[in-house]
């Protein structure tokens, strides 16, 4: 079956296209192109969970928010201000990354001696509140970037068709976690976030200014969220005040699968997620399309309880 | 250099320090002993900033340094190396030297602190790249002492050195000690090895549940009966 282009308000539709009317081989390769485009922008908003509480063990609940004010940043640049995808993708980053500190420095730096369930309040507070300042703001419909925000176009490679905008979702994604991924292990900066996330007491004592690696943590998880939802507003066309749920919970799940605190991990879980889930409603259940995702965790799970790269968590003395 | 007075601390309900004084003076090695649990590294780490004092003041080279952030601290010269080692694992044995360097201005500095630590430890020079878990605790032990090092403290904290060592190992780290100590650095040493501390240290200061019970020169202290009986064992 060829796949046709679709009005670009059903462009989600096209992810789903029915398995069963196709030959399997094209099919297969089709859907996995799918996957790993979807899967990339779970693994970009992953990232921002996993890094946080590797470092300061906490679940950032209003990580899926800011994924939505980027995708709302973007199309602000994009509708109104007429800016190139690009250029507003990574304005959207850099206000994110100021947001992403603002929310540590004003709802969680507080409470950073008291229990871990008031941070994890806390954080969900933030959650709705930013959610319901979207709300207030741009309205309860969905939103669209302009038609000619990213020409889309279909290639055909092999019996796949992938759109252009698959092949931007790939590359920047990729590119993006080359980067952090450089950050981490060759900086100054990154080898401290990984000493402060292996031993917060001890980075310390090196004479690490441990609340400036948070904040960078912050940052750098913040700035992914947003470029992950400049591409997820491109890639369904609609932005609104909710969609940081449903995504941020997902890719909570992806780094939980692939083991929370590891930045590999949550690459992996990320992209297992989206094909799994691309997979599954390509065999016919796109009814359960949301639960596929919660069921590949649970089962992970029962096997491996530390997600697929997760460390064993040793009790410190 | 050091000089602590009347220092509290306590942990929710348990006072863990009960008016503290003690001091350090330049190029000195003083020792503190003390069973399990008598305070003395939470001494350590109220120096360090790491824990938060009640009451008291903590001075060092006539300056307040109580609650000051742990990264201020190390930048005026005092760096711990705290019990259990606590090299970073997952770190290579490289880069578990360039954390201990972090406060350190430029890249020269950081490759002169490298070169001089592998110096003074060839065997870490030879596991530069593997990763610090897969040293064994002697090994560990010499990391964590390199690391601390690497930012060259005028006076270095150290806690239980000897903790989990064979005897050789043991000797082999008091006489590094005694080493760092002959180039300049001034050391406050925590242990409950009390023979082995005693005999390195000029001066010591005995702990009993968070207080100073006995305090004076080392030889003197490794005579007195008490103190034979409760920690030297006899």
């Amino acid at each position: 079956m060829r796949l046709q282009y679709y009005a670009s308000r059903d462009k989600q539709q096209r992810f789903f296209t029915d398995f069963r009317q196709s030959g399997a081989d094209s099919m297969f390769l089709q859907q996995l192109i799918n996957g790993i485009a979807l899967g990339s922008t779970y693994a970009l908003i992953a990232l921002g969970y996993t890094m946080v509480y590797g470092i300061i063990t906490l679940i950032n609940f209003a990580h899926g928010e800011i994924f939505m004010a980027g995708a709302f940043v973007g199309l602000l640049l994009v509708g109104v201000f007429k800016l190139n995808v690009f250029l507003a993708m990574g304005c959207a980053m850099l206000f994110c990354m100021a947001l992403g500190v603002v929310i540590e420095f004003v709802a969680y730096r507080p409470l950073r001696r008291s229990s871990r369930l008031s941070a994890l309040i806390s954080a969900i507070g933030v959650s709705i509140f930013l959610s319901s300042l979207a709300l207030m703001i741009f309205g309860a419909n969905a939103k669209a970037f302009p038609e000619q925000a990213f020409p889309v176009q279909q290639i055909r490679i092999g019996n796949a068709d992938i759109s252009t905008l698959q092949i931007l979702i790939i590359a920047v994604s990729a590119a993006l976690m080359v980067t952090l991924e450089f950050i981490v292990q060759k900086t100054r900066i990154g080898k401290a976030m990984r000493a402060t996330s292996e031993d917060y007491n001890t980075a310390a004592l090196m004479g690490i200014n441990v609340n400036r690696v948070i904040s960078f943590t912050f940052a750098l998880g913040s700035a992914l969220a947003a470029a992950g939802g400049v591409l997820v507003g491109l890639l369904f066309n609609a932005v609104s005040f909710n969609m940081g749920l449903m995504a941020g919970l997902k890719a909570f799940a992806a780094a939980v699968l692939g083991g929370i605190g590891s930045i590999p991990g949550a690459m992996l879980g990320g992209l297992v997620l989206g094909v799994t889930e691309v997979f599954g409603v390509a065999l016919g259940y796109s009814s359960y399309r949301d639960a596929i995702a919660f069921a590949i965790l649970v089962l992970v799970l029962l096997v491996r309880p530390t997600g697929l790269l997760g460390e064993k968590m040793q009790n410190k003395v | 250099m050091l000089v602590v007075e009347n220092l509290s601390v306590s942990y929710g309900a348990i006072r863990a320090l009960r008016g503290v004084s003690f001091h350090v003076g330049g190029g000195e090695i003083v020792a503190l002993i003390g069973a399990n649990g008598a305070g003395k590294s939470t001494i350590l780490n109220t120096i360090s900033g790491i824990v938060r004092p009640l009451g008291g003041s903590i001075g060092y080279e006539g300056e307040e340094i109580t609650r000051q952030p742990p990264h201020r601290i190390v930048a005026r010269g005092v760096c711990q190396v705290p019990e259990g080692r606590r090299v970073f694992g997952r770190m290579s044995v490289q880069e578990n030297l360039e954390m201990g360097g972090y406060t350190l201005a430029g890249g020269k500095e950081l490759a002169r602190g490298i070169e001089r630590a592998f110096a003074l430890f060839p065997l870490l020079a030879e596991r530069r790249r593997q990763a610090a878990r897969t040293l064994s605790g002697g090994e560990q032990q010499m990391l964590a002492i390199a690391r601390a090092l690497m930012s060259s403290p005028r006076l270095l904290l150290l806690d239980e050195p000897s903790m989990g060592l064979a005897p050789l190992l043991v000797e082999r780290i008091f006489e590094i000690i005694a080493a760092i100590s002959r180039d300049g650095t001034t050391i406050l040493l925590v242990e409950q090895n009390a023979s082995m501390a005693l005999a390195v240290a000029h001066r010591a200061y005995v702990l009993e549940s968070g207080e100073v019970v006995l305090s004076g020169a080392a030889g003197e202290l490794a005579r007195n009966p008490e103190v034979r009986r409760a920690y030297l064992g006899e």
